[in-house]
């Protein structure tokens, strides 16, 4: 059986997404998804403690060896992508069953939770597998069950944006798709380690670097790369609550390790970066990312969607730690993937909590919060805190290493432009928190407290948040290891 | 021409592939969005075929009692057959996303619905 725990992360979810439309009861469905996520959280922790004790795990499906058949193969780095992955799926559904029921009409909840665990699935298949065509496969799965989670959301404005994500999306998995055809073209084989191996004697030949480009604007569509990020913040900023603090933790960071696995692994991060440059068009990408989308996060009346902007700006902080190619630097691109799940997380499931109780997140609705629904407001201060980059939160630990990466390599001006945007994610934070603290309550008083369903997951995420700012060892510990796998230096 | 001629259909395939990506940024109406979408994976597929055809290759399958027989590659084609299927549900998906704005906001049409939207 443990051998076969690479293939069964994948599998019983994807068994478990139609019985959860069979059941057809909304209770039972959301138990057939909570166990669904509870097992790939099982298994997840059970592939990462084995990878880092005994190394990485190459899994055949079907017995067929590669690279005929298809491998899943598990090592340092997916192997933390599919535990972050896991791990919020089983912190979010028990928060989802409040606020789905709240959010979403009775008879569409099972279909609601296929919807969801057919996401995960195809999130955790991205992570696991060891085939490029596999890849495109989950992406699709995963892409398409989020349109139809995000159009659920109660604001008609969510169908446009799903519409939105959805044209935005094909593309750029079409794409992803045109790269992976012109490197079996030129390789006969899809297979990643096979990829790998192939590939540098075909450097000089044009189809590879143009299947390069096209894998990495595919993927930098899918991350939501500044410019090409115009999908993301309506998409979050309408979606229900639960598949906002779901897609916002975990879609993005799936892409970017796609965007990992891709340059480093198939390409090789000596053509990557040597021959193909990538870091003179990642770098500024990022940096303008992190500036331009902290500025306009400040602007955003509703706050779900000044988190959605503040969430492309985290990705630049990710993308930036990626392009500066070296292990500290790339350890900080893992490890903010890592801490930006949690940070996101909780401050959107402290969102749904607002959602739920006063039934807008618009700032000039939360008026007062602070004093009638404290503990969520904590939570999003808390989060917020971590989002700035405070010490003994997560944020903090990312910024930490980035920037001593970025020192590491003498380029100042990048280190300074993190903490500019920091700074900026100090005013978009500070303008939700005086409103909450420092005005008076409006309406007549009947907001009370979100309810403790809710409030436990959140604050599940908040704790997170301060324990692995305090105790960085575990993730740091991973993160670099994972760094020296993709780098292919000592371990 | 050589170039043109000899490997017209990766024309095609390209040809193909700006006409979609032209009508989806060029069209305001949702539905010609999506024909342009589906024609751009369309070409896609052409070109996935067109890479693993040889010219008077056959099926693989074993024909008894002949040798050098040529065949043509049969994993593309096996991969379109995915990506088939993968477009069709990308289709319908849209094409009910594309229903309930028509019921959401009257239109299809892209600017009259950023109109309604911004009256909000």
């Amino acid at each position: 059986m443990s051998q076969h725990l690479p293939v069964l992360q994948v599998v019983v979810p994807l068994l478990a997404a139609p019985l959860a439309a069979l059941v057809r009861r909304p209770r039972l469905s959301w138990l057939v998804a909570f166990l669904a996520a509870l097992w790939a959280f099982g298994v997840a922790v059970a592939l990462l403690h084995h990878v880092l004790s005994v190394g990485p795990i190459s899994y055949h499906i079907g017995d067929w060896a590669p690279p005929w058949g298809i491998e899943y193969r598990v090592d340092q780095v997916n192997a933390f992508v599919l535990l972050i992955v896991s791990g919020i799926a089983a912190v979010v559904l028990p928060y989802a069953r409040a606020s789905v029921e709240w959010e979403i009409e009775n008879e569409r909840i099972p279909l609601f939770y296929t919807a969801l665990i057919l996401c995960m699935t195809g999130l955790l298949g991205i992570s696991v597998t060891g085939d490029v065509f596999n890849v495109f496969v989950f992406l699709e799965i995963s892409s398409l069950s989020a349109y139809a989670l995000i159009a659920m959301g109660q604001d008609r404005r969510a169908l446009t944006a799903a519409y939105q994500y959805l044209i935005m999306g094909s593309v750029g998995a079409t794409f992803i798709v045109i790269g992976i055809g012109l490197m079996y073209v030129m390789t006969g084989t899809l297979n990643m380690a096979d990829l790998a191996q192939r590939l540098p004697a075909m450097e000089a030949n044009r189809t590879i670097p143009v299947a390069f480009a096209f894998l990495t604007v595919g993927i930098s569509l899918k991350l939501a790369l500044f410019p090409l990020h115009l999908w993301l913040p309506n998409a979050y900023a309408y979606a229900p609550s639960t598949v906002t603090s779901f897609i916002a933790s975990t879609a993005t960071k799936v892409a970017v390790y796609m965007l990992l696995r891709f340059v480093f692994t198939v390409f090789g991060a000596a053509f990557s970066f040597d021959v193909m440059n990538i870091d003179r068009i990642l770098t500024p990408l990022a940096l303008a990312a992190i500036v331009f989308m902290s500025l306009s996060a400040i602007y955003q009346p509703n706050v779900k969607r000044l988190l959605a902007y503040s969430s492309v700006a985290q990705i630049g902080y990710m993308v930036l730690g990626i392009s500066l190619a070296s292990v500290f630097g790339v350890a900080a691109g893992i490890l903010h993937l890592f801490n930006h799940a949690l940070i996101k997380g909780a401050l959107f499931m402290a969102m749904g909590c607002v959602m739920y109780r006063v039934g807008s997140v618009r700032i000039e609705a939360m008026a007062g919060l602070g004093r009638t629904m404290p503990f969520t407001m904590a939570a999003f201060v808390i989060g917020g805190l971590s989002l700035i980059g405070v010490p003994l939160t997560v944020g903090f630990i990312s910024k930490l290493y980035l920037v001593r990466a970025a020192l590491e390599q003498g380029m100042w001006p990048v280190a300074v432009l993190v903490l500019v945007g920091s700074l900026l994610a100090v005013i978009y934070v500070w303008k939700v928190v005086e409103v909450a603290y420092f005005r008076q309550p409006i309406g007549d008083g009947s907001i009370r407290e979100a309810p403790l369903s809710l409030l436990l997951p959140t604050w599940v995420l908040v704790l997170a948040n301060i324990w692995f700012g305090v105790d960085a060892k575990l993730t740091a510990g991973v993160a670099i290891r994972a760094a020296q796998t993709l780098l292919g230096v000592g371990s | 021409m050589k170039e043109v001629l000899g490997l017209y259909n990766y024309w095609i395939v390209i040809g193909l592939m700006m006409i979609g990506f032209y009508t989806m940024i060029s069209r305001g109406n949702l539905v010609k969005k999506l024909v342009g979408l589906s024609i751009f994976q369309t070409s896609v597929m052409i070109l996935y075929i067109s890479m693993g055809k040889i010219l008077g290759g056959t099926a693989p399958i074993i024909i008894e009692g002949r040798e050098n027989v040529v065949y043509t590659n049969p994993i593309p084609s096996v991969l379109i057959l995915t990506a088939i299927v993968v477009g069709v549900a990308t289709l319908a998906v849209g094409l009910a996303l594309v229903v309930r704005i028509k019921e959401a906001y009257g239109t299809i049409e892209e600017d009259e619905i950023h109109e309604q939207d911004d009256v909000m």
